[in-house]
């Protein structure tokens, strides 16, 4: 930027201090010896480790994470493979309807998302757990990779699985062997992507968790409505650090090495 | 002469192992190719000739695989291909755009191919390593296609499609981004694993030169149809249209009225009060009718004086001189406004040339130099 201008920079500065301000006193305070939550008292660590001795804050984390975990691997097979196909597959019958529904969900309000489902699995008798968890997250986050992969897929030139054919493979040999590993900076983008967005999700889960299946976002909240605890502070700090990791990585990954294979692949082609 | 001529498609007995049946290919309302009925065969270097867009990319897409046919029918070695998906037929393409795995080393690019054949590992590194022989890229194999230039990509290609020994090979303008030293060798080593393996080329070229040096036979085709095939030398020397005529090579090109004359030959009377052209042809032309001699400029000689013994000729007045190294171009002018061009080698020096701007000189040509047009 040339000409960094008074407005442009209070504009900038008042723009981060409303987005991070919260989030870095949340940081700050998670330090503070005190256990008052609005009264600094000298720095201290002591909540982290009063957080590992806390069974029921454990045994949400354990639920979060392997419900991110399961969740977002799931949602990307999907989400590739529904992607693969609206992008690949030319014009049938109600295509336009298909990619318009694959999108839908993103904009549709976690509240409805939700009860939705919760009105699914009781009118199938499932249980709620985990597993309804699960399917809830991969249902979502499903459409976030196959946004992300899609878009990668568009400017895939197509000419490289006419080759891979040419050259004797099966369609999922070539799949395989030629697509995957060229689009495969997008795909773990868009795991990443999965991975945080069921990490933080509260909606969602309190419609579709069960009882003994409470994931740390819904822990956090109702431990919250008796008063926020130093502890809180510590453990929304760690997931701050897991978020921001997974949101850096991701973009960062998408960033540099999809440039870099665009051009690879760009240069492969003449030009 | 004791060596038979390689001439398949004169042979009845032979079976084609391409047959273009009445194909049509249409994208939506466009026709890319109409009605095309040819025959290949094996062993057979076959070169598609045409301008940009006449569906000659089209043509290998649809025996590749890629392209469904849209009418008709193609069959390989008597077989339709219609049900017969790309990795299932005997046919490796190389592509107009090369389509190298950018992901792959260019040892990789090229053993792709062989690995899906299930080789045995000493042998495929063997295969491996005489394409990277034969296209010169032995330095080269380490590294991924973007690091190299656009002359090696395109041989990374052109090693890729030929590592399988497919029986029909489809080469979509192999040899366009090398310098005349290496394509010319290329084509040679092109030539040499035809005689070794026997495979049958369709090969596409913006080069008429080398469609001339390669081919058995050359197809000229113009908006989704051939207009003629045949040999190299009878494409040249005897093209069917106009439109053969100068899309091969430079043509002298002069239009007029024609009379009989003699046994096979005809006059050709293409300007008022002027002496007509004569020329032999094997054509039968109607009195009267519009025709068109089609003269090679290596054809035409160049002279001060009028030569006593040619039938054809023509005093003009030189208004260029295009010098091409081992010859040289006059472009001259006769009355009426034609502008002749006519070709001589250079065997003196270009300070000792005879002719120069603005002489008069005389132009001949012997009665078959030139070819009769109808259209
Ligand atoms: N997928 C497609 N959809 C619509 N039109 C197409 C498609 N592929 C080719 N065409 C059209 O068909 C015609 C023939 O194309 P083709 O690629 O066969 O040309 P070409 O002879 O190989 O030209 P070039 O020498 O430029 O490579 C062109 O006019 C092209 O625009
Ligand atoms: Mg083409």
């Amino acid at each position: 930027m040339r000409r960094f201008s008074w407005f442009n920079a209070t504009s900038l500065t008042f723009g981060f201090v409303f987005l991070y301000l919260p989030m870095l006193l949340l940081v700050i305070y998670s330090f503070n010896s005190s256990k008052l939550v609005t009264v600094w008292a000298g720095f201290s660590t002591k909540w982290y480790g009063e957080l590992l001795q806390n069974e029921a804050f454990l045994d949400a984390a354990w639920v979060t994470l392997r419900v991110a975990v399961i969740s977002s691997t799931i949602a990307t097979v999907l989400g590739t493979m529904a992607a693969y196909v609206l992008v690949r597959s030319g014009r049938f019958l109600g295509r336009t309807l298909f990619s318009g529904m694959i999108y839908a969900p993103l904009v549709m309000p976690d509240v409805i998302t939700g009860l939705s489902l919760l009105l699914l699995f009781i009118g199938i008798g499932l249980d709620r757990g985990v597993l309804t968890i699960v399917l809830a997250h991969t249902t979502f986050a499903m459409c976030y990779v196959s946004v992300v992969v899609s878009s990668r897929l568009v400017s895939f030139d197509k000419s490289l699985e006419e080759a891979a054919l040419d050259l004797g493979c099966t369609p999922m040999q070539s799949f395989r062997l030629v697509t995957l590993p060229i689009i495969a900076p997008a795909v773990i983008s868009g795991w990443l992507l999965a991975f945080t967005l069921s990490l933080d999700d509260l909606v969602i889960a309190s419609f579709t968790a069960g009882p003994s299946s409470t994931t740390l976002p819904i822990k956090i909240f109702s431990a919250v409505r008796l008063g926020v605890s130093p502890e809180i502070n510590a453990l929304s700090t760690i997931m701050i650090g897991i978020v921001t990791i997974g949101v850096i990585s991701a973009s960062l990954i998408t960033k540099r090495s999809m440039v870099r294979q665009q051009l690879e692949e760009q240069e492969a082609i003449r030009t | 002469m004791t060596q038979t001529v390689f001439a398949p498609w004169e042979d009845p007995g032979e079976k084609p192992l391409i047959q273009f049946k009445n194909v049509t290919k249409r994208f939506g309302s466009f026709t890319a190719i109409d009605n095309l009925t040819q025959d290949i065969y094996e062993r057979e270097f076959f070169a598609l000739l045409g301008p940009s867009g006449c569906g000659k990319t089209t043509m290998m897409r649809m025996l590749a695989g890629f392209e469904e046919v849209t009418e008709g029918q193609i069959l390989l070695a008597g077989q339709d291909m219609a049900r017969v998906p790309p990795n299932e037929r005997a046919v490796n393409m190389m592509f107009q755009s090369y389509a190298l795995f950018p992901h792959l080393s260019v040892w990789e690019n090229i053993a792709f191919g062989l690995k899906r054949k299930k080789m045995p590992k000493s042998e495929l590194d063997a295969r491996v390593d005489e394409m990277l022989r034969l296209t010169r890229l032995e330095r080269f194999a380490r590294r991924k296609p973007h690091q190299i230039s656009g002359g090696q990509r395109q041989r990374v290609a052109l090693a890729r499609s030929l590592a399988r020994a497919p029986k029909l090979l489809l080469l979509d303008e192999p040899l366009g981004a090398l310098d005349k030293k290496l394509r010319q060798d290329t084509q040679f080593e092109l030539m040499d694993i035809q005689e070794k393996t026997g495979t049958t080329f369709v090969i596409v070229t913006h080069d008429q030169e080398e469609s001339m040096t390669v081919a058995s036979r050359v197809a000229v085709m113009d908006e989704g149809q051939i207009i003629q095939v045949a040999t190299p030398d009878k494409i040249y020397e005897e093209p069917a249209s106009l439109y053969v005529a100068d899309f091969i090579g430079d043509v002298n090109i002069i239009e007029g009225i024609a009379t009989k004359s003699g046994e096979d030959g005809y006059k050709i009377n293409w300007s008022e009060g002027k002496e007509p052209f004569q020329a032999k042809t094997p054509r039968t032309l109607s009195e009267g009718q519009k025709a068109y001699i089609a003269i090679r400029p290596e054809k035409i000689a160049v002279s001060q004086d009028k030569p006593d013994s040619a039938l054809n000729s023509i005093k003009g007045k030189i208004v260029d001189i295009a010098y091409l190294g081992n010859m040289s171009t006059y472009h001259v002018e006769i009355p009426g406004g034609l502008t002749i061009k006519a070709q001589t080698a250079n065997t003196r020096r270009l300070s000792r040339r005879s002719f120069t701007w603005e002489d008069e000189v005389w132009l001949s040509w012997t009665l078959t130099a030139g070819s009769v047009l109808e259209r």
